[in-house]
């Protein structure tokens, strides 16, 4: 009962409490980058989720066979072939959204959410355990990217429809008409809207007594781990 | 002239209409993370170019050779290791021969190799389908443009913080405030190479 219960915590502490984009920072290249429309955001929300699972249990199940000190470059080969899978899946089944993420799809090998959680929780956990951790982790991402799409896509192209309401008609451009905010699916936007939604996940945070979100410059960085003694000091300060 | 021109696009490209982190948002965590000193930046930003101008030498070769045995699809697995086994070398041969050079660049180095801009660089130079030459400008411009928003960003977040910022902004969403202001100066730059150019 115990372990089904850490199991639960594992699963939902990535959806907001130790969100990967919002509590954490991690992985903000994608999230600013592809998240211009909901479509692309969950795309690369859903691939990135399936690598971080699928390396979290292949590097949990080898972590007793890698040696500690070529760790990183094992886990990097690790994720960089899931990543090579889940590129020729997307070009194969999905070929509009490979356009639509482009270079940033072979680019989630260097997602530093993926890396950070094989060094900071697959490596040292049991293969179930693990499992889940990526897919709370990887629920975290998507809803993070997916808000950011949403937020973006509903002022900057006005093309959101909630069929619910308005019978399907385009939100925004039913009230302003055709004249969306463009500026929110240019690169300013991107950054304005994710600086809003850190605020906010702060304000959540602080209510229930955590920290804010900081972005330890070095700290959160998974290659961390490589730098040398002398390295760390230098970059703590 | 007309070999020097379109070189020229692409390196006024890649820094100013296309900047990497402003317009592209790759290497977004440096230019967060090591941007609050301009001394600090601008030690980043130069051991980025120069990773950045490397590893396209590298990797073309190797690109090459890959399309000749019709294995593109192992590109992301290669380039990766390639560019992890060349940052380690430079770092130990930087550390051995170059103290001085290792002192200023070297602690940033561990740090280049997960930084998508470099990995980022050498695959859209692949996309592009860009010849040597281009691609080797590409990724100086690439890097340069690194180097000019770092620094730029660096002396707002300077200013920043004698300032007086309203408590709920204070930190990572303020930062993120500045910078989309500096990338919104950034697209003041559109247009420009096409009507130099054109």
């Amino acid at each position: 009962m115990a372990e089904k219960k850490s199991l639960m915590k594992e699963l939902t502490k990535g959806f907001l409490d130790e969100n990967p984009v919002l509590r954490l920072v991690l992985g903000t290249c994608p999230t600013l980058a592809v998240s211009t429309s909901v479509e692309s955001a969950i795309g690369m929300g859903l691939a990135a989720s399936i690598v971080l699972i699928c390396s979290n249990v292949v590097i949990s199940a080898l972590r007793k066979v890698i040696p500690s000190k070529v760790r990183i470059p094992a886990y990097i080969v690790v994720i960089a072939s899931f990543v090579t899978i889940v590129q020729m899946l997307v070009k194969a089944f999905a070929p509009s959204l490979d356009e639509q993420l482009g270079v940033y799809l072979p680019l989630i090998v260097v997602n530093c959410i993926i890396l950070g959680r094989a060094e900071a929780f697959a490596g040292k956990n049991s293969v179930l355990a693990s499992a889940v951790d990526g897919v709370g982790m990887g629920v975290g991402f998507t809803i993070a990217l997916f808000l950011m799409g949403f937020i973006r896509e509903f002022f900057g192209t006005g093309t959101i429809t909630i069929s619910l309401i308005n019978g399907g008609q385009p939100l925004w451009n039913s009230v302003f008409g055709e004249n969306p905010i463009l500026i929110f699916i240019l690169a300013p936007g991107g950054f304005f809207v994710f600086g809003m939604l850190i605020m906010l996940a702060n304000k959540i945070a602080e209510k229930k007594g955590k920290e804010k979100a900081q972005l330890h410059s070095c700290k959160a960085c998974p290659m961390f781990a490589t730098c040398t003694a002398q390295e760390k000091e230098e970059c703590d300060r | 002239m007309s070999t020097l021109k379109p070189l020229l696009a692409i390196l006024l490209t890649a820094i100013l209409t296309q900047n990497f982190v402003l317009a592209k948002f790759l290497g977004i965590c440096p230019f967060l993370g090591v941007s609050k000193k301009t001394k600090t930046a601008t030690g980043m930003s130069l051991a980025v170019i120069f990773v950045m101008v490397l590893s396209t030498a590298v990797t073309f070769p190797i690109n090459n050779l890959l399309v000749k045995h019709n294995l593109e699809y192992l590109q992301t697995i290669v380039f990766i290791l390639v560019i992890a086994a060349l940052v380690q070398l430079v770092e130990i041969v930087l550390k051995k021969y170059m103290p001085p050079l290792y002192n200023s660049l070297g602690i940033y180095l561990p740090l280049i190799t997960t930084n998508c801009a470099v990995l980022g660089v050498v695959l859209l130079n692949i996309d592009n389908g860009y010849g040597f030459a281009q691609s080797m400008i590409n990724s100086l411009g690439a890097g340069i443009g690194f180097l000019v928003a770092m620094v730029m960003f660096s002396g707002v977040r300077e200013r920043m913080e004698s300032s007086d910022i309203p408590e709920s902004l204070k930190g990572l969403p303020i930062t993120l405030v500045a910078a989309a202001l500096v990338s919104m100066s950034f697209l003041g730059f559109a247009g420009l190479v096409e009507n130099i150019f054109a």
